[in-house]
Formats: C-alpha cells, structure tokens, sequence
C-alpha cells in the first residue's frame, strides 16, 4: 500500500467543507428570520404594548396592547403543564416498570403513542372540539346544568386538555428514557432489601429520572407555547374585552393574534408593526417558559450531583 | 437432615427453553459459609437468587422443585416476597449504593420498615456500618454521597445495608469480583466475621477465596451439581473428577 496524499484528502476537505456548508446555511436561516423579527418588531415593543389591552383598537400600532395574550398563552401552557406531566409519567412509569415488555397489550400502546406524536396538530383541534368541548362539557352540562351551556364551549380549559394530550407523547417518550436510563442494579438492590415495587420507584427509580423527565416537561412546553391549530376550536378567542375569570372561560392566545392579525386586520400595512411586535414576544415567551424549566431542571441536577458527590 | 436453612429439593429453572438448573438438591446450614462454585453459565448465580426470589424480576422463567426455608416452600403462593427478602439479604457482583448519602443507604432498609426515629435510625446504622468493617472510614462523612466512596468501600456499605434489616441468611453474588486485592481481603475478613451471626453463600469465581471464605462448597457443571461437600474435602480430596478438574485449574 502506498501512503499517498492527494485525493482522499482531497474528498476529505470537500465533505468538511459540504457538512459545514450545510451547518452554516441553517445558521444563516435562523439568523435572517430572527433578525427580521427583532429588526421590525422591536420598535413596537414597549411596556404599553406589553401591558395594554385591546380595547383601544386592536389594530392601531399606536393603541394597541397585548397583555391579554401574554396572559392567555403563559396560563394555558401552565394549565396544560399541569395536566400533562403527571399523565406522562405515570404512563411512562407503567410501561417501562410494570408491563411486560413483549406483550401485546404493551406494543399496543407503544403504537398508539408513536402514532399520536405523527397526528397533525389541527386534528387534535378537531379532536379537542368533539371530545372535550361537546361531549365532556355538553355532557357535564347535561348532568350538572339540566343542558344549559356552562361548559359544553370553548374554554380554557378545554384547550389546556387538547394541548396536554398533543404534547402527551413528548412526556411519555422522554420520561420512558429516562427511566430506562436507572441501572437495574438500584431497583434489584432496593428490592433485595424488602422495598415493595412502588416504594423502589418512588424513593429509588423516580427521584434518578427526574431530570429527564423535567427534560420532557421543557419539550412539552416548547411545543405547547407554538401551537395555534388545537386552540382554535377548543377556547381561543379572537377578540375578547375582558381577561379570562375562570377555565371555563375563552382566552386571547399570542400565536392566535397573530394570524388573527395577519388574516383579519382591515388595513394589513399599518397592522404590520403589531404583528412584529407579537411574533416577537411569542418568540422571547417561549423562551423564557423554556429557560424557566431548563433552570429548573438544572437545580435537579445539581442537587443531584451533591448526593452523588 | 435437620438443622437446615435451606433446604433446596429438586429444583429446575428455566429461562424461557433454556434449562439453567437441573435436579438440585442442597442444604444450606446455618452459621456457616457456603460457597457456590463452577465455570460460567453452570447455573450458580442462577442458584442463589431463586434462594431470595430474584429470578421472579426476569420475564420468562419457570421453577419448578421446592426451595424450603425452614421448611417453608419460598415459592409458595401464600408466601410473601417482600418478607422473604427481608429475611434473606443480597449483596451483589457490581455494587449498587443508591445515590444518596452514606446513612440514607443504610437506613434505606430500616425506613422501608417504618423505623421512623432519628436516634433509632442512628444508632442501627452505626452498628451496621461497625459490623461491615466500615464505620472507622466514613464516621466523619456520613452525609457524603456514598458514590464518593472506593470500590470496596461501597462494597462493604452494601453489605451494611443488607445486614441493617438483620436478615438471617446473607446471599453474596461474586461480592469481590471487581474489587482489588486489598478490597477483597477486608471483604474475605469480613465474611469470616459475619458468620457468627448470618448464615453466607457466596458465589464466587476464584477459587482461592471459596477455600478461604466457605465451610461447604457446592460445584456445579451444566445447571446440574456435581459434588458438595465440606470445602477441605472439595478442595483437597474431591470425589469427582470434574470437580478435581475445576478446583485444580485444569478447566474452567
């Protein structure tokens, strides 16, 4: 064999410089709708903006405001949170430490998970509408009102329930890795000591797996904060003069406003501004509901590596 | 035969097709140290966690024959596990202290049996951790991770934690296998010690240590136990010719 330079080099550099290309093109995508974004929104953004209400004239960048959004959208994500996670885990915690691993019943559910996370987002939406606004609310109506409509419509809560069951398969499939991720050896060593099942999951397998099971949370979050589709038959509202009292009431969404903005204003040039401004509180939103639960993970972590030295 | 802890009669096991034991049959007496040898894959470890029923964690296995403790079938129905493994400790082949500290690892036991006071709770750990050999090293850390510990020292904390809920028989899974030689000599020492109060198998690969640790030794071949007897007699004069074979070195 001869030790030649030359044309493997050659490919080498090329595909370096191909990958890196790639990587750069990204880059450069992400950087150019940001920069849009802040270029154009930034103006906008003011704490009157921030603070303000509707009711001036929702299509006026100069009266404008967006609080209510602010508060529709953080108060859905933390709803839906709410009601996500502990479904999630337990699933998760049922699959991998109870079921059996081969049965039917078990790659049942798998699939079922699997194809959820690939159904499209307004399809939940549809879902939600049917299911938790007209049959449970209609229902609960039904038994608790004599049909008088109390919860049979949209509302916060029901869009909170469609989110959580949009985001269900995120929570599940991390929580699941998580959980996989504890060495046998510490639930055989809780076991071997007389711990019940329950007890090894609860002080020995749950409190390991709880940074990725927060990852899951942050993922969940992430995801809920930027869906429109499923709020928008299930309580989003396009226009409403008064922050939402209860769950069972409609809320104003960020994500919302802005095709509401985009689709409905009257003059779609002097809306522009808003729209800016909307999208990038979106954006710093979302970001921030991800940097809280990052944080939070962090803590856990850090906790953690105290006990584990 | 009487005076018996365990008295194994007949026992197969498979997982899934695969036959691991075959027609067992073995006493294990108390106070004194048993040892489980034979080459890799003979059906040893196999052994010794039908005898706290850990096998039951493996999908797919079947027993059959009886595991009698105090001539109580452990594989009966009416028995509860739970109780039977707070009877029958394990130490294991890889250490696996919890990732907490050092006396939560011991309480751990003691907490699952509802001991709930500080001073009850402490004074059973040191004793624990006095009889595994250990206390001297971690007195002033006992708050510390227990993974800031060495090798044989979250070995012998295992073996504090086993012995905290005073089980009677103490299963021990190849407890020195990924220990060094110092390590391994404190746990050998140890041993020696704890079967003044708890009855010992220990499954082991070296041979050098089931003639220092064990009183009896059983050697098995294929899932089927060729010969048990008194260690000196094993190691010294073994009946059999495969067991002559194996504790000489000649296969294994």
């Amino acid at each position: 064999m001869r030790l030649q330079r030359g044309q493997t080099d050659g490919r080498s550099a090329l595909f370096t410089g191909a990958t890196a290309a790639a990587t750069m093109l990204i880059v450069a995508l992400l950087a150019v709708i940001l920069g849009n974004i802040l270029w154009n929104g930034a103006a906008q953004v003011s704490l009157r903006f921030i603070f303000g209400g509707t009711s001036e004239g929702m299509f006026d960048p100069q009266k404008a405001g967006i609080f209510p959004m602010i508060f529709g959208t953080v108060t859905l994500v933390v709803l839906m949170t709410i009601g996500v996670v502990p479904v999630g885990v337990i699933t998760a915690v049922y699959l991998t430490e109870y079921a059996r691993r081969e049965s039917v019943l078990t790659r049942v559910i798998r699939g079922a998970i699997n194809n959820l996370a690939g159904v499209p987002s307004i399809v939940f939406g549809l879902f939600g509408l049917g299911f938790f606004v007209q049959f449970v609310g209609g229902g609960l109506d039904k038994l608790l009102y004599g049909g008088q409509l109390h919860y049979g419509k949209p509302a916060l809560i029901w869009a909170a329930a469609t989110m959580a069951v949009l985001t269900l398969p995120v929570v599940i499939v991390a929580t699941e890795e998580a959980l996989r991720a504890v060495p046998q050896g510490f639930r055989e060593g809780s076991l071997a000591l007389g711990a019940t099942k329950l007890e090894t999951i609860r002080k020995v397998v749950l409190p390991q797996a709880l940074p990725g099971i927060l990852t899951g949370a942050i993922l969940a979050v992430g995801r809920g904060a930027g869906e429109v589709a499923p709020i928008m038959f299930t309580g989003a509202a396009y226009y409403l003069a008064h922050l939402p009292k209860s769950a069972t009431d409609q809320f104003m969404h960020l994500g919302y406003h802005v095709f509401v903005l985009s689709t409905q204003s009257p003059d779609i040039e002097r809306t522009r501004p808003i729209l800016y401004g909307t999208v990038l509180v979106l954006l710093v939103l979302t970001s921030l509901l991800n940097l809280a639960a990052v944080l939070v993970r962090a803590g856990v972590r850090a906790r953690l590596r105290v006990e584990h030295g | 035969m009487d005076n018996a802890v365990f008295r194994i009669e007949q026992l197969n096991f498979w997982y899934g097709a695969k036959q691991a034991l075959c027609d067992v049959n073995l006493t294990i007496r108390p106070n004194q140290s048993t040892a489980l040898i034979g080459p890799s894959g003979c059906g040893k470890s196999t052994l010794l966690r039908c005898l706290n029923r850990m096998n039951d964690l493996i999908e797919q296995t079947r027993v059959q024959g009886r595991v009698l403790l105090h001539e109580q079938d452990v594989y009966a129905p009416e028995v509860d596990v739970i109780e039977l493994r707070k009877r029958v400790g394990m130490v294991f082949q890889k250490s696996n202290p919890f990732p907490q500290s050092v006396f939560d690892n011991v309480a751990y036991g003691l907490r699952i049996q509802g001991v709930t006071s500080r001073s009850q709770l402490a004074d059973r750990v040191e004793a624990s951790l006095r009889k595994a050999a250990l206390w001297d090293e971690v007195k002033d850390r006992l708050h510390d991770s227990a993974l800031t510990l060495s090798g044989g020292q979250q070995q012998r904390l295992c073996i504090a934690r086993a012995i905290a809920v005073e089980p009677e028989v103490l299963l021990m899974d190849e407890p020195c296998s990924a220990l060094d030689p110092v390590a391994t000599a404190k746990i050998e020492e140890l041993i020696q010690d704890l079967k003044k109060d708890y009855t010992i198998v220990i499954v082991t690969h070296n041979m050098q240590q089931a003639a220092r640790v064990s009183d009896y030794a059983a050697f098995f071949y294929l899932g089927r136990l060729i010969e048990f007897d008194t260690t000196t007699k094993i190691f010294t004069h073994p009946a059999n010719r495969q067991t002559e074979d194996y504790v000489t070195g000649r296969f294994g």
